[in-house]
């Protein structure tokens, strides 16, 4: 009687710390959460529990899905620990229960033909582009990779970033590594010389408006996924809403959790998103 | 006539979004009800970003009635919930009296409701009628009642105002309503000052005490508790002190799996 295959719906499950290690300002997590990373698609989150008292969930992007020997498929994830609940969370010990609920929201959608693809990730919003330039390179897509950071502890994986695309350019805001700048600075000039017919983004708002802007003007495509502060993260609430416009010309509002988190760049009303 | 519960555990208004996404963690046709966020007769926008924060165990939300409004109601969400053979129950909010009783028509006569639920003080609403003494309660459910066909259980959701909830459930049930629900969230504010409403297992002993009031001033009246309830002692609390089933809201926000974990341990007990 349901209208998702049940194979795409998500789970909520005990899962298990294994290991946290720290690399730069970010902290990577592997956890086992049975039958979650199964379901994985590029783009997809989970939402994590953070105590009792903290009632709002954790949103974290899938950065990998693994498998490792007697445990199944893992998921890394990559927190960034800025408030109390990220805080609790990479101070946690491995072997740690953490209640997971995943994947969450809908993916990256995958070009149905081989056609050019430039990948743009900001700081720890970068972690869901590694898995999707895997899928696009399968589909013999040229994948070309823009990352971003304000300095080198906050750019994700850029040594990793050379192995999966064809083309990868590097912009800090610091100028530590790469061009220094912001991903507004560059994105055009790197959208037209990697010949790019989709862009994919996930970052800022202020990253994600710039990419779709740059899309729009090189008449390529943009997917880009829209990173809000989610109190259920599972589409309960109405607390995380996304001014777009539909396919009628009339303007509505989404749930960035359940009907996001990527949206196509076009339809983001984004005056209305930045405004304060 | 009272509430004819298959099972004393019922989604909370505002906390199932719209049922599909709850439906993943589990059958919606196994919860005594899903009471649906509230319903106006034209669609809100709702309020600006943020909407909702975190506060030491509990939420607070200016979500400001965020709906699609009856028509598009009707027509996109309820026949789904219906086809889940889940029991809805639909929560509404009027400006006017008039708007009430224009909304009671509406689902009076759409096949497959279960009943209405009268929210009567949404703590982070603008421009809607401004319930303040157990009266103005009085007249919404006596608005919503004369338009129902008879038989269609009218729900009336009350403040969790302790010095005035049983007055004010006196006041609804001789109004016609056939049960009350105790209670809604907390009158609230977000630090900017915008109305908004507190709820989590921060309101649960201040819920408690109402329903006791109103089970102890109307020993015979159908009330459903609500305000915080998380765990399996708070519905047996809830139930031992008189009430007839829970609504689950807050929690489900934390955990979509608590109504039916909830109700799978509570039907232990009772095995």
């Amino acid at each position: 009687m349901t209208t998702t295959a049940p194979e795409r719906t998500p789970l909520h499950v005990a899962g298990e710390l294994l290991a946290t290690r720290r690399i730069g300002a970010y902290h990577h997590l592997t956890v086992v959460a049975p039958g979650v990373a199964e379901r994985f698609r590029p783009g997809a989150f989970v939402a994590v529990s953070t105590g009792a008292e903290r009632l709002a969930r954790r949103a974290f992007w899938i950065h990998k899905v693994k498998t490792s020997g007697g445990y199944g498929a893992t998921l890394e994830l990559v927190v960034e620990a800025r408030g109390p609940g990220t805080t609790w969370l990479v101070g946690q010990a491995p072997g740690t229960t953490l209640q997971v609920t995943g994947p969450l929201g809908r993916p990256f959608a995958l070009p149905s033909e081989a056609v050019p693809c430039l990948l743009v990730g900001e700081g720890y919003a970068a972690a869901p582009l590694f898995p999707l330039a895997e899928r696009l390179r399968e589909r013999d897509c040229a994948v070309s990779l823009l990352v971003a950071g304000s300095d080198e502890a906050h750019l994700l994986s850029a040594l990793e970033a050379r192995r999966s695309a064809r083309a990868v350019t590097v912009v800090t805001g610091d100028g530590s590594v790469g061009q220094r700048g912001t991903v507004g600075d560059v994105v055009g000039e790197v959208l037209q010389r990697s010949g790019a017919a989709v862009v994919y983004a996930a970052g800022s708002v202020t990253t994600l408006h710039a990419v779709a802007a740059a899309a729009e003007a090189a008449g390529a495509w943009s997917q880009v996924a829209i990173e809000q502060p989610l109190t259920c993260a599972t589409g309960l609430c109405q607390g995380c809403p996304v001014p777009v416009v539909g396919e009628s010309g009339a303007q509505r509002l989404v749930r960035a959790c359940a009907d996001g988190p990527v949206l196509r760049g076009d339809r983001v009303v984004w005056d209305e998103l930045m405004a304060p | 006539m009272s509430l004819d519960l298959h099972a004393p555990v019922m989604v909370a208004a505002g906390c199932g979004g719209t049922g599909r996404e709850l439906a993943s963690y589990g059958a919606l046709s196994r919860l005594g009800g899903f009471v649906t966020r509230s319903i106006t007769i034209t669609g809100r926008p709702g309020g600006p970003s943020p909407r909702i924060l975190e506060t030491p165990s509990g939420l607070v939300h200016a979500v400001d009635l965020q709906n699609p409004g009856i028509d598009q109601f009707l027509a996109l969400e309820l026949p789904w919930l219906l086809q889940q053979e889940a029991r809805v129950f639909v929560s509404v909010v009027g400006r006017t009296l008039g708007e009430y009783a224009e909304l009671a028509r509406r689902l009076g006569r759409t096949p497959g409701v279960a009943g209405i639920e009268v929210n009567l003080a949404p703590p982070d609403a603008a421009g809607v009628f401004d319930v303040r003494e157990p009266f103005h309660a009085a007249s919404v459910v006596a608005a919503v009642h004369r338009d129902l066909p008879r038989g269609m259980p009218v729900l009336a959701k009350l403040r969790s105002d302790v010095l005035r909830v049983a007055e004010s459930a006196r006041s609804v049930l001789d109004a016609g309503a056939d049960a009350v629900v105790v209670g809604n969230a907390l009158p609230a504010a977000m630090p900017d000052g915008r109305r908004a409403g507190l709820s989590g297992p921060a309101t649960r002993p201040l819920a408690l005490r109402c329903l006791v009031e109103v089970v102890a001033a109307l020993p015979h009246a159908t009330v459903v508790a609500c305000g915080g309830i998380t765990t399996t002692d708070d519905v047996r609390a809830a139930l031992g002190n008189g009430a007839t089933a829970v609504q689950v809201g807050t929690a489900l926000l934390h955990d979509p799996t608590t109504a039916h974990r909830l109700l799978a341990e509570i039907e232990e007990d009772t095995a």
